[in-house]
C-alpha cells in the first residue's frame, strides 16, 4: 500500500550496503572465493609435503612456534596455513558443484510439477517427500561405503542427488504462483507454445528466489562434506578437506587444540558468511513475484 | 447475414472443488448454458458481480480453458483444435491489472513484440516495424518502449497491453475490466483509445466490467449474468433505459451516480451472498429477488425473446 | 465547541519524498467529510498520520492536530494505541488482510473490549453479538465462532465495522471500505454507515477515490492531488460549482449511467500524476492544467469562493462556471 513510489534498482542496492550482516556475509565469500582461487600463489609451502621431523609445531604466537609454519604444522608435519588455504578450495568447488547439480535436478523437477500441475505435479510431490524421508548422511555414507572408498567425485553426486528437495519445492511453488499471473495467460493467448511460457515467461521470474536457496544449499552442502570427510567417506587423504584436517586432528585435540580449533573456525566462518549472503539476497530481491 | 465476430452455444464449464480424503468432490458450474453471438465490428458488454462466471467465460473464449460442454466459434471457425498461432491471429486479450499482465523481467517493446516472435514467420525488421507502429497507435514513445513495466505508471501499463494486443492485427479483442484497477482520470483516456481502435481497426470488443456507467459508454448490446447463466440480453440503450430483469434493476439502482443530494438506495436484496456451489433451485436468483413469487422457488425460467433481446424471468413470460 | 478531529497544515515526508503537503480538514460530531482523490495523491498516508499508524521512516508534522480538543501531535504510542479502537476506529479497505486469518471473528472482536476497557469475557461476547446484529448479520452466534476465510467479502467488511464500533468510537477513518466489494453489496455497506451515523452521531473522515459515493455520502468534500487539499467545499456546493481545474476535469471523466453519450470520447485530464521532488513549489496540477500561467509556479493563495467553499488556485473565482 505504498503510495510512495521507490525507483527499483537503486534503492534495494543502497539497502544491501546497509544492511551489516549484507556487508559480513559478501565480505566473507568474497574473501574466501578469492583466497581458494589464488590459493597456488598464497599458500607459504605446499600442503602435501610431509615432514616428519617438524610434527605438530604450534603457530607462530604460540611458544615453541616458528614464522616458517605461522599457523604451525599438523601431525604430518604439513603446513597448517597452506593447507587451510588448499582446503578453502575445496569447500568451494565442492559447494558450487553441488549446487549447480541439485539446482538443475530440484529446478526442473519442481517447474515441471508446478507448472503442468495435475499427475505430473502428484509425481513430482511424491518424489519430494520420499527424497525428504531419506536421512541424508546415511545414505551418503552407504553408497560412499558401498563404492569402496569415496572421491571427490563422488562426494558431489551424492550431494547433489540428495540436495535438491529445497529446489523443487520453491521452484514448485513459485511457478505455481506465476502461472495463474495474467502475464503467462497473454503469453499463451500470444500463441506461445507451453515450453516457450515456461523459459522465458516463467524461469526468469522464479529466478531470483532460486539464487536464495542456492546459497543456503551451498552452506549445507560444505557442512556435509565436512561431515562426510570427518567420517572418512568424503574427499579423500591427502586432499585438505576442512573436515578432513578436523577429523585429524581428533587426537591431538586436548594437548595441541588448535589443530582441530582452526579449520573448525574456517568452516565456521565461511558457513555463516555464505548464510548472511543468503539472506542478503532474500532482502534485496524481496518476494513479490508480479512486480 | 455475415459471420458473427464470436459465437457461443450452450458453453457450460464445471470445477471440481476438493473436499478432503473423506467428502466427495463439490462441484461448482461456474458458466451454465451459455449461448450468444457477437456481430463482426461491434461491442458486447458483460456485466455481473463476483461469482458470475464472466471471468470464466472470457478466459474459455480466449482458449485458455476448456469448455466442459458446448463450443466456441471465432469468426465462424471452431475454436476447440484450432492452431494456437491461428487463434492468436484472431483472438487476443486485455486483463484488468496492469501489474500482473506484463511480465516484470522484459522491456516493453520485447513484450510488444512477443505475438509476432511466437509466429515464427516474420523477420526481425518487420518486427520492429510493427512494434513500433503499435507503440504509436496506443501513444507510447519510442523511449518509453525501451523501459521496463515497473517504470512506467498504471495507464501506461495498460497501453502497452494494448500494443500487445493489437500487433497481430487481431479481429477480436476480449477486455477482461480493463480499466478496473486504473484511476478515474486515466480510465477515461483508456476508454477513449480503446473506442479510437475499434473504429480505426474494425475491431470487435467482449468488454467485461463491473462498471455499467463505463459498459453504457462502450457497448452496443449488453449481457447480465448471474451465478453463470445471461438474465437479460438487450440492446444497450433499451437495458439502461428499462431493465427488465430483477436483477439488472438492482445493478443499476446500486450504481452510485455523482448526483448529491440523492442519498444511497436501498437495492432491497437481502442478506444472502451468492454462491456458485449452492446455486438455488427454480430460478437462481429467487432469494434475493424483490419480485420473486409462486413459481421462482420451483421452475427454472424459460428464456423470453424480446425485440430487442431476450431475458430469463418468470416476471416477462 | 470544538471540531471532533482537526488537523491544521499536516505534513508526511518519506526521506526525501513528501507524500502529504499541508493539508487542512475537519471533522464535525455526526458528520461525514470525504476526502478524495486518485491513487498516489497521499489520502491513505493522511488516515495513517492522523491515527499514528505511519511505517517506519515516516515523520509527521502539523501545525494543530487535535481529536475531540485534545492535541495529539506529541502522543506517544502508548497513548496513541489507547484511542486507537476505542474513541477512535478505523477500517480499511481489504477486510482479508485487516481481519487476522489465524483467529476467530469473535475472539478478534472481544480482544478490542476486553482490552480497553478490562471487560469480563461474557459482556464482550453479548456486545459483539449485539453489534453484528446491528449490521446486519444474521445468526451472529454461529458468526463469532468462525474464520474470516469463512465468510464473504461483503459480511467481513461488516464485521470490521462491527469490530470498529466495539468501543462506541467518536470518530470513524473508512480507508475505501467499499472498493473491493461488488456494487451491490456496496449500497448496503454504505447505508449501514450512514444508518450508524445517524444513530451514534459518529464523525466519520471517509476515504475515497469514487466521487459517486463522495456525492451520495459526504456532508463535506475535500479534494487532494499531489499531496494537498486543491479543494474544499460543502458537497452539494462542490457538484454545483467546482471551482478546482482538477476537481473540474474528475467530474468530466466520469460516465454517468443514463447521461452517456456513447459517440462522444470522455473527458480526461492529459498527462500522469507527477512525481513531487523536494523543495518544490507552487501548483502540482500546473503542467496538466489547461488555465495554467507562469504564477502557478509560485506560491498559490487560499481563496474562499463561497460558503465555506475553499481553493487554492492563482485564478481569483477557479474555473469560471
Amino acid at each position: 500500500m505504498s503510495t510512495v513510489l521507490q525507483p527499483a534498482g537503486a534503492s534495494s542496492r543502497r539497502r544491501i550496503w546497509r544492511n551489516a550482516g549484507a556487508i559480513l556475509g559478501v565480505g566473507i565469500v568474497g574473501f574466501i572465493t578469492l583466497v581458494a582461487i589464488l590459493a597456488p600463489w598464497l599458500a607459504p609451502h605446499d600442503p602435501f609435503t610431509i615432514d616428519l621431523g617438524r610434527r605438530v609445531i604450534p603457530p607462530m604466537w604460540m611458544e615453541g612456534g616458528t614464522p616458517d609454519n605461522i599457523l604451525g604444522t599438523d601431525q604430518l608435519g604439513r603446513d597448517y596455513l597452506s593447507r587451510l588455504i588448499y582446503g578453502a578450495r575445496v569447500s568451494m568447488i565442492i559447494g558450487v558443484a553441488t549446487i549447480i547439480t541439485s539446482g538443475i535436478i530440484g529446478t526442473f523437477l519442481g517447474v515441471m510439477g508446478g507448472f503442468y500441475g495435475g499427475r505430473v505435479d502428484d509425481a513430482v510431490v511424491f518424489a519430494i517427500t520420499a527424497r525428504l524421508s531419506i536421512p541424508v548422511v546415511l545414505v551418503a555414507l552407504a553408497v560412499a561405503g558401498f563404492s569402496g572408498g569415496a572421491s571427490f567425485t563422488l562426494v558431489i553426486l551424492v550431494l547433489g542427488l540428495l540436495l535438491w528437495d529445497r529446489f523443487a519445492v520453491v521452484a514448485r511453488s513459485t511457478t505455481m504462483q506465476i502461472r495463474n499471473l495474467d502475464y503467462v495467460a497473454a503469453a499463451r493467448c500470444a500463441g506461445c507454445s507451453p515450453m516457450t511460457v515456461l523459459l522465458k515467461e516463467v524461469l526468469p521470474n522464479i529466478a531470483t528466489h532460486l539464487a536464495v536457496v542456492a546459497t543456503l544449499e551451498m552452506a549445507l552442502a560444505i557442512l556435509l562434506e565436512a561431515a562426510l570427510s570427518f567420517l572418512g567417506l568424503g574427499v579423500p587423504p591427502p586432499e585438505p578437506s576442512w573436515g578432513l584436517m578436523i577429523s585429524e586432528a581428533k587426537e591431538y585435540m586436548f594437548f595441541s587444540p588448535w589443530v582441530i580449533m582452526i579449520p573448525g573456525i574456517a568452516l565456521f566462518v565461511l558457513v555463516l558468511g555464505v548464510n548472511l549472503l543468503g539472506d542478503a539476497l532474500r532482502d534485496m530481491l524481496g518476494t513479490d513475484l508480479s512486480r | 447475414m455475415s459471420t458473427p465476430a464470436i459465437e457461443v452455444r450452450g458453453l457450460r464449464r464445471e470445477f471440481r472443488a476438493s473436499q478432503g480424503l473423506f467428502a466427495p468432490p463439490r462441484r461448482v458450474v461456474a458458466v451454465d448454458d451459455v449461448s450468444f453471438s457477437v456481430p463482426a465490428g461491434s461491442v458486447l458488454g458483460v456485466v455481473g458481480e463476483s461469482g458470475c462466471g464472466k471471468t470464466t467465460l472470457a478466459r474459455m473464449i480466449l482458449g485458455l480453458m476448456e469448455p466442459s460442454a458446448g463450443e466456441v466459434l471465432v469468426d465462424g471457425k471452431r475454436l476447440e483444435g484450432m492452431d494456437r498461432l491461428a487463434r492468436a491471429r484472431l483472438i487476443q486479450p486485455v486483463f484488468q491489472d496492469p501489474f500482473s499482465s506484463l511480465n516484470p523481467r522484459r522491456r516493453v517493446r520485447d513484450i510488444i513484440a512477443m505475438p509476432l516472435v511466437a509466429q515464427g514467420n516474420v523477420t526481425t525488421s518487420e518486427i520492429d516495424r510493427r512494434v513500433a507502429e503499435s507503440l504509436e497507435r496506443v501513444g507510447l514513445s519510442t523511449e518509453q518502449g525501451t523501459r521496463f513495466p515497473s517504470q512506467l505508471s498504471g495507464g501506461q501499463r495498460q497501453r502497452v497491453a494494448i500494443a500487445r494486443a493489437l500487433v497481430l492485427r487481431p479481429r477480436i479483442v476480449v477486455c477482461d475490466e480493463p480499466t478496473s484497477a486504473l484511476d478515474v482520470s486515466v480510465q477515461a483516456q483508456i476508454l477513449n483509445l480503446l473506442a479510437e481502435l475499434r473504429r480505426d481497426l474494425g475491431l470487435t470488443y467482449l468488454f467485461i466490467s463491473h462498471n455499467l456507467a463505463v459498459v453504457e459508454h462502450v457497448a452496443s448490446e449488453v449481457a447480465v449474468m448471474y451465478l453463470g447463466r445471461i438474465v437479460e440480453r438487450r440492446e444497450s440503450e433499451a437495458l439502461f433505459r428499462d431493465p427488465r430483469h430483477p436483477y439488472t434493476r438492482a445493478l443499476l439502482d446500486s450504481v452510485l451516480t455523482p448526483e448529491p443530494g440523492l442519498g444511497v438506495p436501498d437495492v432491497g436484496l437481502g442478506d444472502i451472498m451468492p454462491d456458485p456451489a449452492n446455486i438455488p433451485p427454480g430460478c437462481r436468483f429467487h432469494p434475493r429477488c424483490p419480485a420473486c413469487f409462486a413459481p421462482c422457488a420451483a421452475t427454472a425460467p424459460r428464456i423470453t425473446s424480446l425485440e430487442d433481446g431476450l431475458v430469463e424471468c418468470h416476471l416477462a413470460g | 465547541m470544538s471540531a471532533l478531529l482537526d488537523i491544521e497544515d499536516l505534513r508526511v515526508t518519506f526521506g526525501g519524498t513528501a507524500a502529504v503537503r499541508g493539508i487542512s480538514l475537519t471533522v464535525e460530531k455526526g458528520e461525514t467529510h470525504c476526502l478524495v482523490g486518485e491513487s498516489g495523491c497521499g489520502k491513505s498516508v493522511t488516515s495513517l498520520a492522523v491515527m499514528g499508524l505511519l511505517a517506519k521512516g515516516g515523520k509527521r508534522e502539523a501545525a494543530r492536530l487535535s481529536f475531540a480538543g485534545e492535541d495529539i501531535r506529541d502522543y506517544n504510542e502508548a497513548q496513541m494505541s489507547r484511542l486507537r479502537g476505542d474513541r477512535m476506529a478505523m477500517i480499511f479497505q481489504e477486510p482479508m488482510t485487516s481481519l487476522n486469518p489465524a483467529y476467530t471473528v469473535g475472539s478478534q472482536m472481544t480482544e478490542v473490549l476486553r482490552r480497553h476497557r478490562g471487560t469480563p469475557r461474557a459482556q464482550a461476547v453479548d456486545r459483539a453479538v449485539e453489534l453484528l446484529t446491528r449490521v446486519g448479520i444474521t445468526a451472529p452466534g454461529l458468526r463469532l465462532g468462525q474464520f474470516p476465510h469463512q465468510l464473504s467479502g461483503g459480511l467481513r467488511q461488516r464485521v470490521m465495522i462491527a469490530m470498529a464500533l466495539m468501543c462506541d468510537p467518536e470518530l470513524l477513518i473508512a480507508d475505501e471500505p467499499t472498493t473491493a466489494l461488488d456494487v451491490t453489496v456496496q449500497a448496503q455497506i454504505l447505508r449501514l454507515l450512514a444508518e450508524l451515523q445517524k444513530d451514534l452521531g459518529l464523525g466519520i473522515l471517509l476515504i475515497t477515490h469514487d466521487l459517486g459515493i463522495v456525492a451520495r455520502v459526504a456532508d463535506r468534500v475535500s479534494v487532494m492531488y499531489a499531496g494537498e487539499v486543491v479543494e474544499s467545499a460543502p458537497t452539494a456546493e462542490l457538484f454545483r460549482a467546482p471551482r478546482h481545474p482538477y476537481t473540474r476535469g474528475l467530474l468530466s471523466c466520469v460516465p454517468v449511467p443514463g447521461k452517456v453519450k456513447r459517440d462522444e470520447p470522455l473527458g480526461s485530464i492529459p498527462g500522469v500524476v507527477p512525481r513531487i521532488p523536494p523543495g518544490f513549489t507552487g501548483c502540482a496540477f500546473r503542467d496538466r492544467c489547461s488555465f495554467a500561467e507562469a504564477a502557478c509556479a509560485g506560491t498559490l493563495p487560499r481563496r474562499n469562493v463561497g460558503p465555506a467553499h475553499e481553493l487554492r488556485c492563482i485564478l481569483p473565482e477557479g474555473v469560471p462556471a
